[in-house]
């Protein structure tokens, strides 16, 4: 994830506040925000990661023209079943941790852009999930003026086997 | 309303019940606002079949903005200079989940008062799906 623009918006904030159940006004009452300390619409702690929309070589929403690995006629697509065993359940990347260190706020109007760096990387052995492989990644999120807004880490685990409920 | 340093000393804790019964739409909201549109979340058919769960299971970074909502309610708009977690266990369709944050320090630097805190959040069962961090600046 590096490069592209993430543009924040009102309507975006606003469908974000809505899927993580916050109903506070500063996320898309202009009138309250603007008379607020924050003077504007800012963004809730954790919106950054709705950059997905915006990375081009995110591989969590489907693509004209590629395959998708989600249901339809049959439960995974053809060119994901693979061979025989292709519907063996098999372990797939989880999120194990997310750190956040705020410069400032992000607002309507920011136009962000990323710049990934690799971690560590390190295993440790699991109760119910066998062998887990942990791996970093750091990206920096600098606003439309080249200012530090947000410094992210976020750490992927494989599970050796799938973890039951 | 932002926190008075004066009103807080280590080991206060306040704690929020957040979520009764997570439904599977909430699921498919957060898919839609975060562009995290990963099946195992939304698409109960390959969440059983193919990556072989019991059904399909929360984001963590929904149960994170969940638990920031706790956060962000406690500490004030726009206050939180750090906040970090880890997930130590899955979400479910139908959990119930409660946050608190414990005081952990008081100190300040460059003339910004903080304050720091420890986040755990549970579900019905008591099991903690989340702990972690904030750090916030304070009045």
């Amino acid at each position: 994830m590096s490069g592209h623009k993430f543009p924040v918006e009102a309507s975006h904030i606003k469908m974000f506040a809505h899927a993580i159940g916050d109903g506070n006004p500063i996320y898309h009452d202009a009138d309250y925000a603007g008379q607020s300390e924050q003077r504007a619409i800012i963004a809730p702690p954790t919106f950054l990661k709705a950059n997905h929309h915006f990375d081009p070589e995110s591989n969590l929403r489907p693509k004209p023209d590629q395959a998708w690995r989600g249901s339809g006629k049959y439960a995974t697509t053809q060119a994901q079943q693979g061979g025989e065993d292709g519907l063996a359940p098999k372990p797939e990347l989880l999120h194990a941790e997310q750190h956040f260190e705020y410069h400032r706020h992000l607002r309507v109007g920011d136009v962000l852009t990323p710049t990934t760096r690799e971690g560590k990387t390190w295993e440790k052995q699991g109760k119910r999930s066998g062998k887990l492989i942990f791996s970093e990644t750091i990206t920096e999120h600098r606003d439309q003026n080249g200012q530090l807004v947000v410094t992210e880490t976020s750490v992927g685990v494989i599970t050796e086997h799938v973890i039951e409920q | 309303m932002a926190l008075s340093a004066s009103k807080l000393n280590r080991g206060l804790s306040h704690t929020v019940d957040l979520v009764h019964d997570l439904k599977r739409t909430q699921l498919v909201q957060y898919a839609g606002a975060s562009g995290d549109f990963n099946p195992f979340h939304t698409d109960e058919i390959y969440a059983t079949q193919v990556s072989g769960y019991q059904t399909v299971f929360a984001h963590g970074m929904l149960v994170m903005g969940i638990t920031g909502k706790m956060l962000t309610d406690y500490v004030g708009d726009g206050r939180l200079t750090k906040y970090g977690v880890r997930f130590t266990r899955q979400v479910w369709p139908g959990d119930d989940l409660k946050a608190t944050a414990t005081v952990t320090g008081l100190f300040e630097t460059n003339e910004r008062k903080l304050a720091d805190f420890d986040i755990v959040t549970i579900n019905q069962k008591g099991e903690i799906v989340l702990t972690g961090y904030a750090q916030a600046e304070v009045d």
